[in-house]
């Protein structure tokens, strides 16, 4: 295999990585904050059509990602207002959030399907990032270096920040935090929101950047394994960003082995693996025993302050 | 005047039954907003979806054949949720059913005999089941969450159709179209009298009236009850959190399983790529909007039908697009769930009666 096709495969494997580990980090800072938002999958559809619809209207790529977060962030808070104000059960809303999602998403997007986008290039000059070798870290668009930058600011917000310290405190200790004179539910809402936000983002990411264009259930439940990452990342940001770019290594097998004349085994089979390895790795990391200790102590627990 | 909640000393039976006609009326009005600003006839709209396949006796048959399938999954489901055990991964049982039920069909193909359909019917029922003790095993042993396994294994499920589709179980006779043989007379649901109402219809509301006989009359169905309300109790009380994990997974998916091969075996008539139509999360809703009672989800298994139904009506009469029914199905169950408030709480008007004790 050539040196050329090594950097395209690399290329294609920060392609995969991008959208969930954007979603990911979302969905580990909700988590920290105690609650599980299941919605992840809805969130990014809603993310996808909508960045695609702007960005096809006002031709801004930029305003376009901004308002995908903005909608992924607009529709958890229907998630919010469910589970944190009228403690619905966290489940059963998440699951409801997606299916909203994917049937929101449609509607909106009906009128956009077959079209296609023009959207911004590398982040960096053509002499970067075109060139030969040091494309591989200079060939990308803006939102990649995005996911990065939002790695390193998740990782020492929740570590270095007081802040974060509170967003913690409010996920492992609900009771102690509000005592103390936290707003639990304050709290809360402002992390869903970003949750929701850092989906709308990843899931333009896939009608912006990858497709570039809007089919319905264009996620094809992404959504659902940057959820399994934050359990395999144990809640950490930085292990995140390790698997997100090795579930995006598994993803992109199906596309390498097409071109590469692959043929032994269906294509289907391959096209079934992130979901296969996803299984697995969560019953390996599950062979430690501290990965439940690992968890947050009120994850997925309603909070009712009694006044 | 402000609103005002107060927790109720016991949960309230009528607004438990209340609830979610509540939100069905709801998703009606909030539903017919939502679209008349979208730029749709909203009103319109909602009376396609939910008025006229209830009222025009025509659409009768088509409602009957929707709701079986959600009735059989909703209910295994129920069985799961009311034991915290949350298997969304149904719709990848449905499908595993539906092929094992192929498989027999495929095997038996040229052969006759009142045992085919039976036996495609077992198969159907066992392939479920195989399926789903898939995230009950990873559960019980190694506490992986069953909401992320059983999903992706639906993921799973439909790869492993299409592999079969477009290889090996292709019909030969077929202009390589990627579906299997025609089922045979022997290995079709018959239907009822001169309608298209296939014998799957009434075995499903059988099985629901069987479930809610079990549910409540014996001591299975109390475990279950017991293990999902109150988990430390249900431990003194000798009852087993991996047996209920075991049999309320096994039961979801015998019963997504079983649903896939009646849909296989009636309405279709042979395997297709198309087959997975989201059934499997459709009865999710199903499941809730009947509060994971066997009569309450034969109830909304009909209503969840209607939309169907209705949203195929809209589609053509007022050019409503196809993912309106799943948008108002959503929208559903965020009522049901935001109104579930009312039954453990009750809404006061504090500037009303104020100075009452809480």
């Amino acid at each position: 295999m050539n040196e050329a096709i090594l950097i395209a495969i690399l290329v294609t494997v920060v392609g995969a990585a991008t959208p969930i580990l954007l979603a990911g980090l979302g969905e580990l800072v909700v988590e920290k904050a105690g609650v599980l938002n299941l919605g992840v999958e809805g969130m990014m559809l809603v993310g996808a059509v909508t960045g695609f619809a702007v960005t096809t209207m006002t031709g801004a790529t930029f305003i376009g990602i901004v308002a995908a977060g903005l909608a992924g962030a607009g529709a958890s808070m229907i998630f919010g207002f469910l589970t944190l104000t009228l403690t619905a059960n966290q489940v059963a809303t998440g699951l409801a959030l997606t299916i909203f999602g994917v049937g929101l998403s449609s509607l909106i997007g009906a009128g956009f399907v077959g079209q296609t986008v023009t959207v911004i290039g590398p982040l960096f000059p053509p002499a970067l990032a075109e060139h030969e070798h040091l494309r591989i870290l200079f060939g990308y668009d803006p939102v990649v270096y995005f996911s990065f930058a939002m790695t390193l600011v998740v990782a020492w917000f929740l570590r270095r920040t007081r802040a974060g310290l509170i967003l913690r405190a409010v996920g492992e200790n609900d009771a102690s935090a509000h005592s103390i004179g936290y707003s639990v539910i304050g709290v809360r809402y402002m992390a869903v929101a970003f949750g929701g936000a850092m989906a709308g983002i990843g899931g333009c990411y896939y009608s912006l950047f990858l497709t570039p264009m809007w089919a319905e259930r264009l996620t094809a439940g992404r959504g659902w394994i940057a959820l399994a990452l934050v359990v395999f990342a144990a809640w950490k940001p930085m292990r995140l960003l390790a698997g997100a770019y090795l579930f995006g290594v598994v993803m992109t097998l199906e596309l390498h082995a097409k071109a590469a004349g692959f043929e032994y085994v269906p294509p289907e089979f391959l096209a079934a693996m992130p979901y296969l390895a996803t299984i697995v790795v969560l019953a390996l990391i599950s062979l430690r025993k501290s990965v439940g200790a690992q968890a947050p102590a009120c994850l997925g627990k309603p909070f009712k302050p009694s006044t | 005047m402000r609103l005002e909640l107060v927790k109720r000393k016991q949960p309230s039976r009528p607004m438990l039954y209340l609830t979610p006609v509540f939100s069905v009326l709801l998703t009606m009005v909030v539903g017919a907003t939502i679209f008349s600003l979208l730029g749709y006839d909203g009103p319109g709209a909602v009376w396609n979806i939910f008025f006229v396949p209830a009222l025009d006796p025509n659409k009768w048959q088509d409602l009957g054949i929707k709701a079986a399938p959600l009735i059989l999954i909703a209910i295994g489901l129920s069985v799961g949720f009311r034991a915290n055990v949350w298997n969304i991964g149904a719709e990848g049982q449905y499908v595993i059913g539906g092929l094992a039920g192929t498989g027999v069909a495929l095997a038996t193909w040229q052969m006759e005999g009142w045992w085919i359909l039976p036996l495609m019917c077992l198969a159907g029922v066992a392939g479920g089941m195989l399926y789903a003790a898939i995230p009950a095993f990873l559960k019980t042993k190694l506490n992986v969450n069953e909401i992320l396994t059983s999903l992706m294994l639906t993921y799973v499920s439909v790869q492993l159709l299409y592999y079969l589709m477009r290889g090996p179980w292709k019909d030969p006779e077929g202009f390589n179209f990627p579906q299997s043989r025609m089922f045979t007379d022997s290995q079709m649901l018959p239907e009822i009298g001169n309608t298209f109402v296939h014998y799957g219809v009434p075995i499903a509301f059988i099985v629901a009236l069987l479930a809610w006989f079990i549910l409540s009359k014996t001591v299975f169905g109390f475990e279950i009850r017991v293990v999902g309300a109150a988990p430390n109790a249900a431990r003194y009380g000798g009852f087993n959190r991996t047996r209920t994990i075991w049999t309320s997974l096994l039961a979801a998916g015998g019963l997504a399983g079983f649903a896939g091969i009646l849909e296989a075996a009636g309405p279709y008539g042979q395997m297709v790529p198309q087959f997975p139509t989201g059934y499997g999360f459709t009865a999710i809703i199903v499941a809730f909007l009947g509060r994971l009672h066997p009569v309450g989800i034969m109830l909304a298994a009909i209503i969840l039908a209607i939309s169907y139904v209705g949203g195929e009506i809209a589609q053509s009469s007022i050019g409503l697009p196809n993912a309106a029914s799943g948008l108002f199905q959503a929208m559903m169950l965020f009522f049901l769930l935001a109104t579930d408030i009312l039954v453990n709480y009750r809404v006061r008007f504090s500037g009303v009666r104020s100075g009452g004790a809480a």
